[in-house]
């Protein structure tokens, strides 16, 4: 399945359903619009990158997040200059916005690691469009993330304590925190995350190469493509490293947020201390993600002209799953009011009572407008099937969510045990500069992702075609 | 720079005839203190010279830098010249590392209180009580222990000042030679002012000025001055009078607005006596002592009272005149229309003191009118208490005067031009003179005017000369205890900034320049019959033996009621109440941050002084219940205008339960307007002294108050008003408590509430740890905690604690290892209070050890959760774990590393944390570690005693007790069989080191069911 090489001009193919007239109920919304053949797909998706003129819009875009990177590396040299004081953190409220955003960032993350491996072993044709854009969010909401733990710690700089390495004080990190933990789950989901996506990258990478006209970028693009010829063993070998990566990643999908549960799981802060704690965190990381994924799809796929491969079927099959994972999430909040009436624990009651009605009550109640309700409109065909309304539910999914961490962090943590230590927690400038710095970086990421690679995996989308299907099933043994 | 850069020899030698001892000069530039060697050196040494320019001058600055570069060591060598005998071993050489300890004494308020200083290799670092003395009997006070800072504080005055410039001690002794000449002469217009004095070498070296120039004139003025009791003591013995009580006798106690646990000299000492009749043990048949409060401010008496009445200020005296008529006392005069909110109150009382006659105390307090000192007095000779629980002896003070008329008639004279001379030996008048005195603006009358103090201040301001004060471990000197007890102060250190001591100055009065403060008070007490062996006893015993005043015979009349002045019915309105502030005093310790931020008793306010209201008056005044107004004892309250006679004020609003209603307190000493960064910038509160005149001097009626809606002022509260809810508290078991009854039919009700059941279970899915050396371990008996604060300020001076300022309090970061929790149980109009210090619980199953990722807390094998600071990177997880929320993080780089003033006092064995670390209580575990190395020398385990923890050390009513739970004879193993022993929280399961005994009130039983039954009818 050599790349054709293909001097055409780009050519928009869009036959209408309507000219088949069939009635519309009958047809199945299709992952991939009809009319397209090998060398539309391969041109439409790699000339983005290679032959159209950089839109004014995305240098726009990109100062604009350029910015928000701007106010992050300033937020960073104060915070490491002073110290984590300059947080709204404090002697109950140990931990604030750092850790609520590096959870926030965390979850988004999990959609791309579920729709390129969960999604690829249940072999859920649709995710093909969606999986390398996905899976690079997955990869700058980890960087997001990642800055917080690092930077959080009152002495940054020793930081690689958490790492056992071996040393002169003959000290091991701590295995019993689940902080260590985490270092480990993080680590680990970054690094085959960033594995999964290059390797899932190489081919095109290689077509890219192929079509670029200029020396330096062929030579770029050829020296990430590894040498890729699209051989039938270069094939094979990508196939079997692809699966056994997915392999690898499915668990991840589970681990990460599991483990980021633990952290507050495993303390016995009331608010904190509950076994449905991982499931749940999966659960509402995936929501979380999936949100994300259709925040920037949207737009992308509109900005882009890439109606014909981000079809209403992924927007509609994304809505399905945000309200699944939605109702687990309601199911969970839910089941924190059962468990703190069934334990008759004072403190446990104490705490959601706090929530509902003390000084963070505006926040709970939000909370259960943006992922409690918002996601019930997902119900419906028609508000699934209008990028509209997808658009506007996930942007209170993506809210909702920061204030689930909210309110299970800051606001477990100012009212626990003895009155006498309560306090209160507010984010200062620089909790809000950090946060808005981190979604700057993720979207500078973004923007230089979407202009130097190809957004959407070319050759997975060309076994999309009705030929490529043909041929394997002449292939396969039925 | 000036153009006269010729070096000028006449001022070197005036240089050097002011430098003392040790005091090195590398060059005549130097040594003349000339810009040009100024500039020199800060273009030479700008690194050096830039974090030095804001706290210490430029003097201290060539001093200590003189000293290191020139090897010279003289921060580390500042022994005083003179031989100073340790308190228990003989300094044939200092060890490095190996503190020693000096008897000495505390003056506050004239009294001196001995005290214990630990001085390491020179540089004194802690103050403990003196066990010997009868005032401390071994306890301290945040006072005592805050001095240690006082000592060091860079901002004290360093140099001699004729009108603000720099000038020399010999300068000012010149300048008062014609003005002595002219006194000796015609006498008159020569003036002291000074505090109280008790010291009796001062007192002699005064009557030696007096009788030298007979037409000068000696005045008195201490702000917290003692007057009424004074006066009410005229009244009831026909003239001044020392009163005693011994606590030990009294089974009955009332208070008429005593906080006698927390205020005045012998405070430590009445609260180990007081205490001492609330130990409820098993197998201790002595019944619990009974204290009645009847006050209008919520004190630290009154919140351990067994029974607390609030009543307005004016109310007291008619509460007394009811006693006092229910006991049958002579010509008793109820006030008219007196009716007390509970009438048959007095009378039970009167029933319960007539029950102990001769074993009872009826204590006023300072700042109640002489009336109800007398009344006092009268009830206690009533009561057949005189010479028993109460004895009178002689006064203490060298010239008892009333300082108010004392004060008044300097102003009168001063206003005439009557005085020529007026030297002020300590003190501050121009702040802390009655405010209708206007005492500054007379002051500026006086044609020559020398001030001595510590700190370069309002007085020091309008004086034509300054003198800076030595600190009392700087210096020479004797003061008496509240018995009467002499104490010689001998210094710690040869004085910091080259001060000089009150009897320097009257040495310069009277002409002797050679007198140093050494040979004035040896040589004093060797005229007096001491010898060179008794001198060195009195030095290492830190008091003279038997210097005690003795007590007079009962007196025979008993005092004759009913020619007293009477306040008069109470009246309508609101009543001002005017106080002294719980920790900064009268204003002279506003410049001492650990004061600042300790957390006042009660209302838990730092960095600030309030507007107290109880929440009836705070309702009436449309600051009402906590649901309408958010800002109802938050981080953040209102403002309201206090109108008092023609003064007007707008002062922070708080609320606190068991004010009494009908009346607001202030507190003085705040609003400094010069002395110090801390008391000027940092802390600087409002001045409220203009309230203060000379007829409302403790408040009086007819105050006003206005709510400010629009103005809001942020406050350091360390705890917030859940506090206060009795359903929040109440739910979760932290206080317990029952009556001295209740308890002897149920001793174990400690462990009959929620969740009991799983207290101190040993569930677990892994075998206990098992500890076979150590097991160290504390209780706190809740019964005899008070709330004082000694044991926090004893924490902060031991381990090195951050001083995190007024900003950061708000932001809930102070750095306190040990907090007193306060929790308030009851109707907010009267409610019980409850005082628990919360320090690291050392749990044996601690929350903050498994979620550590780097394990700098770890467990050690006695089971302390040891913290290691270098290991610690500052995730915070332990904190958020903890459910006592003790643990403390430096989230800014908090201690001073740059002041070089500052670097002596810290506690050398304890490691100064950096920003980004974790850090708490550790049970003092450099004494522990002190005394395992004393017993491993000798073979021998840790005695029980050996190790005492700096909080438990400075307790007054010794209720912190720490030891080896291993040990079955050790105390804490003792205390922690006891039925209320209970562990904070214990149903977690973590296991706490740190263990409470529940609190026990002893309330009258008549007046509990006469209460029940008002509260059926009600219903």
């Amino acid at each position: 399945m050599a790349t054709p090489k293909d001097t055409t001009p780009v050519q928009e193919i869009r036959p209408t359903t309507q000219e088949l007239r069939i009635p519309e109920r009958f047809i199945p919304t299709p992952t991939i619009e009809p009319g397209h053949n090998f060398a539309t797909i391969t041109d439409h998706i790699s000339s983005i990158v290679l032959r159209r003129k950089t839109p004014v819009g995305w240098f726009i875009g990109l100062l604009i997040a350029m910015g928000g990177v701007g106010l992050l590396s300033v937020s960073i040299s104060y915070l490491v200059g002073k110290g984590v004081g300059i947080w709204g953190i404090n002697h109950p409220v140990g931990w604030g916005m750092d850790i609520i955003n590096f959870v926030w960032w965390i979850g988004i993350g999990h959609a791309g690691t579920l729709i390129s491996a969960i999604l690829l072993l249940l072999r859920q044709d649709w995710r093909t469009s969606i999986n390398r854009f996905a899976e690079a969010m997955t990869l700058f909401a980890v960087a997001s993330a990642g800055l917080y733990p690092a930077l959080h710690t009152g002495r940054p700089w020793y930081d690689y304590w958490l790492f056992p390495y071996p040393n002169t004080m003959g000290l091991w990190p701590q295995f019993r925190s689940p902080l260590m933990w985490d270092v480990f789950a993080v680590s680990t989901y970054a690094t085959v995350s960033l594995l999964f996506w290059y390797v899932g990258l190489i081919p095109d990478l290689a077509t890219l190469r192929d079509r670029a006209r200029n020396l330096w970028i062929k030579r770029v693009y050829g020296m990430f493509a590894m040498g890729w010829r699209g051989s039938a063993r270069h094939w094979h070998r990508y196939e079997h490293a692809y699966l056994l990566l997915a392999g690898l990643s499915t668990p991840l999908v589970l681990s990460v947020h599991t483990i980021v549960s633990f952290d507050f799981a495993v303390a016995q802060i009331p608010g904190w201390h509950a076994t449905f704690f991982p499931p749940y965190f999966v659960a509402g990381a995936v929501f979380a993600g999936f949100a994300m994924v259709l925040t920037l799809a949207i737009p992308a796929r509109k900005f882009f002209r890439l109606e014909d491969f981000i079809t209403m079927k992924h927007l509609e099959n994304m809505g399905k799953i945000l309200l699944a994972t939605g109702l687990i999430v309601v199911y969970a909040y839910a089941m924190e009011w059962f468990y703190g009436w069934y334990s008759g624990n004072p403190f446990e009651i104490y705490m959601l009572k706090n929530r509902s009605t003390g000084p963070y009550m505006s926040m709970y109640a939000a909370l259960w407008i943006c992922n409690g309700l918002a996601p019930q409109l997902m119900w419906f065909k028609r508000f699934r099937t209008s990028t509209f309304w997808l658009f506007v539910v996930a942007m209170f999914v993506n809210v909702g969510m920061w204030l689930e961490r909210f309110v299970i962090i800051p606001a477990s943590l100012h009212r626990d045990f003895l009155p006498s230590s309560w306090g209160m927690y507010h984010g200062t400038f620089w909790d809000w500069s950090m946060f808005i710095g981190s979604i700057g970086l993720f979207f500078a990421l973004l923007f230089l992702f979407v202009r130097i690679l190809p957004m959407i995996s070319i050759f997975e989308m060309r076994t999309l075609l009705p030929e490529a299907q043909a041929h394997t099933e002449e292939e396969g043994a039925h | 720079m000036s153009d006269d850069n010729k070096l000028d020899f006449q001022q070197f030698r005036e240089r050097v005839g002011d430098l003392r001892g040790k005091e090195y000069w590398r060059s005549l530039e130097e040594l003349s203190r000339s810009e040009v060697f100024d500039e020199f050196f800060q273009s030479e040494f700008p690194q050096q010279a830039l974090p030095l320019e804001k706290g210490v001058d430029r003097r201290d600055f060539v001093k200590l830098m003189g000293a290191s570069v020139a090897m010279a060591g003289l921060t580390a060598c500042r022994a005083p010249n003179e031989t100073i005998i340790p308190y228990v071993n003989q300094p044939e050489n200092l060890i490095p590392g190996r503190p020693l300890f000096f008897a000495s004494a505390m003056p506050l308020g004239g009294y001196a209180t001995g005290v214990l200083v630990e001085s390491h290799m020179g540089r004194p670092t802690k103050i403990e009580g003196n066990p010997d003395h009868p005032s401390s009997l071994g306890a301290s006070n945040s006072f005592q222990q805050a001095s240690i800072l006082g000592l060091y504080d860079p901002d004290r005055s360093q140099v001699v000042r004729r009108a603000g410039e720099i000038s020399t001690w010999s300068e000012f002794v010149a300048a008062l030679q014609p003005l002595l000449s002219a006194a000796r002469t015609n006498g008159a217009g020569l003036r002291i002012l000074t505090q109280t004095i008790t010291s009796p070498s001062l007192g002699a070296q005064i009557q030696q000025m007096l009788t030298q120039y007979p037409g000068a004139r000696w005045h008195q003025w201490e702000p917290v001055s003692g007057d009424n009791a004074r006066e009410g003591a005229r009244v009831a013995f026909g003239g001044y009078a020392n009163v005693i009580y011994d606590f030990t006798k009294a089974n009955v106690v009332v208070s008429l607005g005593s906080d006698f646990l927390s205020e005045g000299p012998a405070h430590l000492r009445y609260a180990r006596d007081f205490s001492a009749r609330r130990r409820v043990r098993q197998g201790d048949a002595r019944p619990m002592n009974r204290l009645y409060a009847i006050e209008a401010s919520p004190t630290n008496t009154g919140s351990v009272a067994d029974h607390r009445f609030p009543v307005r200020p004016s109310e007291i005296e008619s509460w007394a005149r009811q006693v006092l008529a229910a006991l049958g006392g002579a010509a008793a005069v109820p006030a008219a229309d007196a009716t007390p909110a509970t009438p048959v109150a007095p009378q039970a009382m009167a029933r319960d003191l007539a029950a102990n006659r001769g074993a009872s105390i009826v204590i006023a307090g300072e700042d109640q009118p002489p009336a109800v000192h007398a009344l006092a007095h009268a009830l206690n000779s009533a009561l057949g208490n005189i010479g028993s629980t109460v004895l009178i002896t002689d006064p203490v003070e060298v010239a008892p005067v009333n300082q108010l008329e004392s004060i008044r008639q300097l102003v009168t004279d001063m206003n005439a031009g009557a005085v020529q001379t007026l030297v002020i030996l300590g003190g501050n008048p121009a702040f802390d003179a009655p405010a209708d005195f206007n005492f500054g603006g007379a002051y500026q009358k006086v044609p020559f005017r020398a001030h001595l103090s510590l700190y370069y201040d309002e007085t020091s301001m309008l004086s034509h000369w300054h003198i800076p004060e030595t600190h009392y471990l700087e210096t020479w000197g004797d003061g008496r205890g509240h018995d009467g007890t002499v104490s010689i102060i001998q210094p710690l250190i040869a004085p910091l900034y080259n001060g000089r001591a009150a009897s320097e100055v009257i040495g310069a009065l009277v002409g002797g320049l050679d007198a140093t403060p050494y040979q004035a008070v040896r040589n004093y007490w060797f005229g007096r019959g001491a010898t060179e062996a008794t001198w060195r006893q009195w030095l290492h015993d830190g008091l003279i033996n038997g210097s005690a005043l003795p007590a007079r015979g009962a007196t025979g009349a008993p005092p004759a009621v009913s020619t007293m002045d009477t306040v008069g019915a109470p009246q309508d309105g609101l009543e001002l109440i005017i106080r002294h502030d719980p920790t900064i005093y009268d204003g002279r310790f506003a410049n001492n941050a650990w004061l600042q931020e300790l957390p006042k008793p009660n209302t838990k306010i730092t960095w600030d002084n309030v507007m107290l209201m109880g929440p009836g008056t705070a309702e009436d005044l449309g600051f009402g219940g906590r649901e309408r107004d958010p800002l109802v004892n938050e981080r953040r309250t209102r403002m309201a205008e206090l109108q008092h006679g023609n003064v007007r004020m707008e002062l922070p609003v708080w609320v606190l339960p068991g004010h009494a209603e009908g009346a607001v307190t202030i507190f003085y000493g705040y609003g400094r307007r010069q002395g110090g960064e801390v008391a000027t910038v940092k802390g600087p509160g409002f001045d409220t002294y203009p309230f203060r005149r000379s007829t409302t001097m403790h408040g009086g009626p007819g105050a006003t108050v206005t709510m400010r809606s629009g103005s809001v002022y942020p406050i350091a509260c360390t705890q917030e008003h859940q506090s206060i809810d009795p359903k929040i508290v109440g739910d979760r078991n932290i206080v317990r408590a029952a009556t001295f009854a209740e308890y002897q039919t149920n001793p174990g009700f400690a462990h009959q509430g929620h969740h009991a059941e799983f207290e101190l279970s040993d569930a677990s899915m892994y075998p206990p740890f098992q500890y076979t050396g150590h097991a160290w371990a504390m209780a706190i008996d809740t019964t005899l905690c008070t709330g004082c604060n000694g044991c926090v300020a004893a924490c902060v001076a031991e381990n090195n604690i951050s001083v995190v300022g007024k900003e950061e309090v708000v932001r809930e970061r102070e750095m306190h290892w040990l907090r007193i929790d306060r929790y308030f149980k009851g109707d907010p109009g009267n409610p019980e209070i409850y005082h628990q210090p919360v320090p690291c619980m050392q749990c044996e199953n601690a929350p903050c050890e498994p979620v550590c990722p780097v394990a700098a807390t770890s467990h050690s094998e006695e089971g302390l959760n040891d913290m290691t600071y270098n290991r610690c990177v500052g995730t915070r997880y332990c904190s958020n774990n903890c459910p006592y929320k003790v643990r403390r993080f430096n989230f800014f780089h908090y201690a001073d590393y740059d002041t070089p003033a500052l670097k002596p006092m810290r506690n050398p064995d304890v490691t100064v944390r950096t920003r980004g670390v974790m850090e708490k209580c550790t049970y003092c575990v450099q004494r522990i570690n002190h005394a395992r190395i004393e017993a491993a020398k000798q073979d021998r385990r840790v005695r029980d005693g050996e190790v005492v923890t700096a909080c438990q050390q400075a307790c007054p009513t010794q209720a912190i007790v720490f030891g080896d739970m291993n040990d079955p004879g050790s105390g804490v193993a003792q205390l922690k069989k006891e039925p209320t022993n209970y562990a904070l929280l214990g149903e977690l399961n973590t296991r706490p080191r740190t263990t409470y005994l529940a609190t026990i009130r002893n309330p009258n039983p008549e007046l509990a069911a006469a209460a029940a039954a008002g509260k059926a009818e009600a219903h």
